[in-house]
């Protein structure tokens, strides 16, 4: 039987074949799915904000890409996942409400989402395999533990596997 | 200053919030009863305190595609405000304007006319709530998105996750006449004052 394992906004999960992993209706956030190619343990992570840091109010860990990733990598190993073998795709980070003016910096939160989540992997050394990141609509996404792909939905538009 | 204490809510401020957002609901609502020349009824204020992880689901599925029409909130009270309109609703809304009725994605013409009708409306519930209070309130230009409701609240997720892990919004949604029908004109506003604002409108009353 394969369960289909919802992650919230702010949230994160991790599964073992042959489950999958699903977050909808992305935005501006991004989801990043971390995968053993051994093992086939999966985890996926929806993240708001690039940096704990630079936040007060820190606690909940899914919330940044910082420590989000980290805790997701903590719990697949602990699950058993082989911390060579993991690899990363990245969705999401889009640029909502483009049509009207842009105004200010919170719009450009997508795109310092997908640069910061990529700049982790990279110190953790984790390669980022497929991205489907930025432009201007939402994403719901599927991890496929079995196949390793990840399936993007997006309305008006054909579904996508990375 | 009143202090507002998102956790805890008094009985009275919670009641003078939901009336703050019906009276908001109720100007915006004669300003698009007006502009369609159609009677539509306003639903009883929902001041909700939520987790903002449950934000995407406030309206329903995440998937369910929506227009989203956003303001930014600045001045006395800061934070954003949206307006949300099943698709259908907004192609009603266009027709109702009288542009050309159409099956095929929105024009450039027709996203223009949505986000003017946001702007129309949104304007009511703001001056209302404005002149209520004696607080000045600058909007922005309106922001328009059509897509997934879950991918159209995140963005005020993420800009209210940045200080707490709740968001106090006072949600009011309109219905015409008709209710269930397949016609009806349905949709919601969203107002998310940050917390600031919201003691201070809370002051501005004498609460």
């Amino acid at each position: 039987m394969c369960e289909t394992i919802k992650v919230g906004m702010a949230d994160l999960n991790v599964c073992k074949e042959p489950d999958q992993l699903i977050t909808l209706g992305l935005g501006s956030c991004v989801g990043i799915v971390l995968y053993d190619t051994s093992t086939k343990i999966s985890g996926m992570v929806h993240v708001m904000l690039p940096d704990s840091t630079k936040i007060k109010n820190n606690e909940n860990k899914a919330k940044f890409a910082d420590t989000g990733i980290q805790e997701l990598l903590n719990n697949m190993l602990e699950l058993g996942a082989m911390r060579s073998k993991i690899v990363a795709k990245i969705a999401g980070g889009a640029h909502m409400f483009t049509f009207g003016a842009c105004t200010g910096e919170f719009m450009q939160v997508g795109e310092r989402n997908v640069a910061a989540a990529k700049e982790i992997l990279n110190s953790l050394k984790i390669d980022i395999l497929a991205e489907d990141t930025g432009l201007n609509y939402g994403r719901t996404i599927v991890f496929d533990s079995v196949s390793g792909m990840l399936k993007i939905k997006a309305i008006g538009q054909e579904d996508k596997y990375i | 200053m009143s202090k507002i204490d998102l956790n805890d809510i008094s009985t009275m401020q919670y009641d003078v919030l939901k009336e703050l957002g019906n009276i908001g609901a109720g100007n915006a609502t004669t300003a698009l009863s007006k502009l369609v020349n159609a009677k539509i009824d306003i639903g009883v204020p929902n001041v909700r305190l939520c987790d903002f992880t449950e934000i995407s689901t406030i309206l329903g599925p995440e998937e369910e595609v929506a227009a989203g029409i956003l303001l930014m909130l600045k001045g006395d009270v800061s934070g954003m405000m949206m307006f949300v309109l099943e698709t259908e609703v907004a192609r009603k809304l266009i027709e109702m304007l009288g542009l050309p009725a159409k099956d095929t994605n929105f024009d450039e013409m027709e996203l223009s006319a949505i986000q003017e009708v946001g702007n129309i409306i949104a304007g009511a519930y703001l001056a209302s709530l404005s002149n209520m209070t004696g607080l000045t309130i600058d909007v922005s230009v309106p922001l328009l998105q059509i897509d997934m409701i879950g991918a159209l609240l995140s963005v005020p997720a993420i800009e209210f996750g940045k200080i707490s892990d709740k968001v106090l919004l006072i949600e009011t949604k309109f219905d015409d006449e008709k209710k269930q029908d397949v016609t009806a004109i349905q949709g919601y506003y969203i107002l998310i004052p940050d917390v600031d604002s919201y003691s201070k409108m809370l002051d501005s009353l004498g609460m």
